[in-house]
């Protein structure tokens, strides 16, 4: 009746896990319990578990990864901690729960964090600065967020029944084979990353056609915000390289589910085929995270400098070289495989290759601030802080490239030093300067701005500190993911890192004290005019938080930056353009499908993890049951009148108009 | 719609990169807001099809890899039957060309002539699966299961997703003549058929490479 699934699964004999599960169900439940007493269910419901508004999704997608960046960070602690005290001795983490911890902490902070915080600012910025009312299919996208946190459920629920893989972030066979891999912990892994997979390929459709289809008049390509071209660059290599992940996750699947001989040692299967085709999906990955940050940095700093992005055209082209480019390189993650020295060099010299574009872009963020009025606001400084660090990421990842350096250095703590500089100095530092820059623009008021560079320079120099003693690791011969050591010269290093740890963890709790600050005080924080820091942009155009259609009258754009024009005209004339007649507009209405999506897909991959064949069926046709009720609605949208639109647009009007005498032309 | 006919003079950025050319020409366009549902439906879909067709190429690749892989078990030689896959060839092209007429009966809403198209296109698509369920059959039952050897794994995995993809297609084919059964050819009915079209025009582009790269190079002598 239940499959697999027996109360052996619930691991009573780990104290830290059950700690853990308890903790996490009280606060659950309080949380539940504190929603319900507080009559907030129906809000939550209508305003968001429910909305298709693309800003609402795009906050709940941060808010996932918000949770989940809490969850990775506690298993980054827990490593760092066994580290310190493992030499010689066990440490306090038995082995088989260390490997899960390591394994975790990468899908988690992949998969569950840098992911859905990439995605949620995507959601949110875009449409607002192609001057569109939504994304091109909004029920879709918020379909594809809840199979996204459908996925993360089920890595938490791993935590307390049965466990997780051991496998490492990348399953590589054949140790995630079933002969050496017997439990549930790989099939937790890959059905949460085959259905949070789906997710992400529907938004990659889904924002990839926002962007070329749906564009407010005169947004011509070349109109549009850097970040519209590094979300575009980005949803193109989700299309093109999540398939791959399906692909391969499935045949690994097949593997473990029917018998299959894709990646086994016997009957002819082929290991390193694994390794191609998941980094086939792994490198491009890289850049589907790393080129929206880097457009989040142009938009921070153009604005903080005061100046338009230097190099507008040289930065699209940098950006889809390095689209184009980040295809071919995956073989330079196992040049060891022994494909022989001609192939690992052309792999070698095409990794290379990206430090150009990417070259080109520090450069131009540089001149950007030359004979700027640079103002040090937290968004800046992350842009600032990313600039330093992601250059000495790039340095090492070009030394990784040169295949003799890599012999010696591959699997060691120098290439764990080197992924987490650039994914930590680059992805995260973007994704957190993009939470500062559009917080007061999504929810109407500030973050607080000392806890915010409180937090920057703990998480900075606590970056520093627990990394660069791992590249000395590394270079002293230390390989990743050791649950004890034997070697005393390797303690004070990675005592060191534990230090760095925690001051990344003052850092967090920096930000979780600004935002529950801020939230507290958000009257004294208030944006009242729409465009809190001199924006450039269209969405600095609309009032804070914008209205569910965003622009009361499609903006017409004239340039680049096409608020920046509209605002100096304005401030020329010492007037607003003349009040545009108002009309209906049509908005998609809310939609449950998302939700009732979510429930029915962790029941099926519940159902598949512990082989529970008959609710695998139930589920499957529950969930082909709400897509056939979907498709049989007849009204998909709801009309706002036009006095309404008025309304929102006249007060965005009076506060702008009370604004302009302040701002001044610039020189 | 209108902004689309609009002449556009050409602003800040588009200038230098404008000048001339295709691509250059294509750049500063003046972008399609209020491109009709219709297109950005199509268009959306279209690249859904394109991450399917990626997906098949990581199975095709595979394929390619392990079809030497054979552990001493059979090959392609000594498994295919090419009139039988000939047969579920006919099968999906003719399937296809009753899917064309659906459309156009769509097009100019005439109701028995798409229930009948609809109908023609659900009985050859299924009569492919029946043939090609009954294919794996017999290699199953003759020990050429896919646990067999790593080519098997393959072969199974690669024509399996496509049949897996003409069944989930039956589904959806059934669910439209329900729709439109039930709210006749209203507009966006009409937009799903054409997404309905798109993908099973693809499947049939797919099984051609599949006939040409697995069955027809699979029994070529050597």
């Amino acid at each position: 009746m239940w499959g697999k699934l027996t109360w052996e699964a619930i691991p009573f004999h780990e104290p830290i896990i059950m700690v853990t599960s308890a903790v996490v169900a009280v606060a659950i439940t309080g949380v539940l319990a504190w929603v319900i007493l507080k009559g907030y269910l129906p809000y939550i419901w209508k305003e968001w578990l429910s909305s298709v508004d693309h800003k609402r999704i795009g906050v709940m997608y941060v808010v996932l990864a918000l949770v989940m960046l809490l969850r990775g960070f506690a298993d980054a602690i827990m490593m760092r901690g066994q580290q310190a005290v493992a030499l010689g001795s066990a440490g306090f983490l038995p082995p088989e729960h260390y490997n899960q911890v390591f394994s975790a902490h990468g899908t988690i902070m992949i998969f569950f964090v840098a992911m859905p915080f990439v995605i949620g600012l995507m959601n949110f910025a875009v449409p607002l600065q192609l001057g569109a009312r939504d994304v091109a299919f909004p029920v879709l996208n918020s379909v594809g967020f809840w199979l996204t946190a459908t996925g993360a459920l089920l890595v938490n629920i791993s935590l307390f029944i049965g466990e997780f893989a051991r496998t490492g972030w990348l399953p590589y066979p054949p140790l995630s084979e079933l002969a050496y891999s017997p439990g549930v912990g790989v099939d937790y892994y890959l059905w949460a990353l085959q259905i949070s997979g789906a997710g992400t390929l529907l938004s990659g459709v889904n924002l990839v056609t926002t962007v070329l289809k749906v564009r407010a008049p005169g947004m011509t390509y070349l109109h549009m915000p850097i970040f519209c071209w590094t979300t575009l660059a980005s949803n193109l290599l989700i299309v093109a390289a999540f398939p791959i992940l399906t692909a391969t996750l499935a045949m690994l699947l097949l593997d473990r589910y029917l018998g299959f001989h894709f990646f086994t040692n016997d009957a002819g299967g082929n290991p390193m085929m694994f390794m191609n085709l998941i980094w086939a999906w792994g490198h491009p990955e890289v850049y589907i995270l790393a080129l929206p940050a880097f457009g989040i940095f142009s938009e921070v700093f153009s604005t903080f400098s005061g100046k338009p992005l230097f190099g507008y055209r040289s930065m699209v082209a940098a950006t889809m070289g390095i689209c184009i480019l980040s295809f071919m390189v995956w073989l330079h993650h196992f040049f060891t495989m022994g494909a022989g020295a001609d192939v690992n060099a052309i792999f070698g010299i095409a990794t290379m290759i990206i430090a150009v574009p990417t070259g080109v872009k520090i450069y131009n963020w540089l001149f950007t601030m030359y004979t700027g009025r640079v103002v040090f606001a937290t968004p800046m400084l992350w842009a600032l802080g990313f600039v330093v660090t992601f250059v000495i990421g790039g340095i090492t990842g070009v030394l990784l490239a040169v295949p003799p350096a890599d012999f010696v250095l591959h699997n060691s703590l120098f290439l764990v030093a080197h992924f987490h500089n650039v994914i930590i100095g680059g992805v995260l530092f973007g994704v957190f300067a993009g939470y500062e820059y559009w917080f007061p623009k999504a929810f109407g008021f500030r973050l607080h701005e000392g806890l915010g560079k409180a937090a920057f320079w703990c998480w900075i120099i606590g970056f520093y500190v627990a990394f660069m003693p791992l590249y000395a690791l590394g270079l002293m011969g230390m390989t990743r993911r050791m649950q004890h050591y034997n070697v005393p010269e390797w303690q004070p290093w990675l005592l060191v890192a534990a230090a760095g740890a925690a001051l990344i963890a003052i850092g967090v709790a920096l930000q979780i004290t600004q935002l529950v600050w801020s939230i507290r005080h958000r009257d004294a924080l208030r944006d009242k005019t729409g465009d809190p820091w001199n924006g450039r942009t269209l969405e600095w155009l609309t009032p804070s938080p914008p209205p569910m259609f965003n622009f009361a009258v499609m903006p017409k754009v004239e340039g680049v930056e096409a608020y920046w024009i509209k605002k100096q005209s304005a401030i020329e004339r010492q007037a607003l353009s003349p009040e545009p007649e108002y009309h209906d507009i049509h908005m998609p209405r809310n939609s449950s499908a998302g939700f009732i999506c979510a429930f029915f897909s962790v029941t099926m991959g519940f159902a598949l993890i512990w082989h529970i064949w008959w609710l695998v069926i139930v589920a499957f046709i529950g969930a082909w049951a709400v897509f056939v009720v979907v498709a049989w609605r007849d009204e998909h949208e709801e009309a706002i009148p036009a006095a309404t639109v008025a309304e929102v647009d006249r007060a965005n009007r009076a506060a702008r108009a009370e604004r302009l005498p302040t701002l001044r032309a610039p020189s | 719609m209108s902004a689309a006919t609009d002449a556009y003079p050409g602003g800040v950025a588009g200038g230098g990169l404008a000048r001339g050319g295709g691509l250059a020409a294509a750049l500063t366009e003046e972008p399609e807001h209020g491109a009709s549902k219709r297109i950005v439906v199509a268009y959306g879909f279209w690249i859904f099809l394109i991450s399917d067709i990626i997906l098949f190429s990581a199975l095709f690749a595979t394929y390619a890899v392990l079809t030497d892989a054979t552990d001493g078990g059979p090959s392609g030689r000594d498994l295919f039957e090419l009139p039988t896959v000939a047969l579920e060839t006919a099968c999906l092209l003719l399937s296809t060309v009753f899917c064309g007429f659906a459309g156009i009966a769509a097009q100019v809403r005439r109701s028995a002539m798409y229930y009948v198209s609809m109908a023609a296109t659900f009985i050859l698509g299924a009569t492919f699966v029946v043939i090609e369920l009954h294919e794996f059959k017999t290699m199953i039952d003759a020990g050429a299961g896919p646990g067999r050897s790593g080519f098997l794994s393959a072969f199974f995995a690669l024509i399996g997703c496509h049949g897996l993809h003409v069944t989930a297609g039956l589904l959806w084919l059934l669910t439209m003549m329900a729709q439109v059964y039930a709210k006749g050819f209203r507009d966006d009915i009409r937009r799903r058929l054409l997404c309905f079209a798109l993908f099973w025009h693809t499947l049939d582009i797919i099984w051609v490479a599949l006939f040409s790269l697995v069955y027809l190079v699979g029994v070529a002598p050597r």
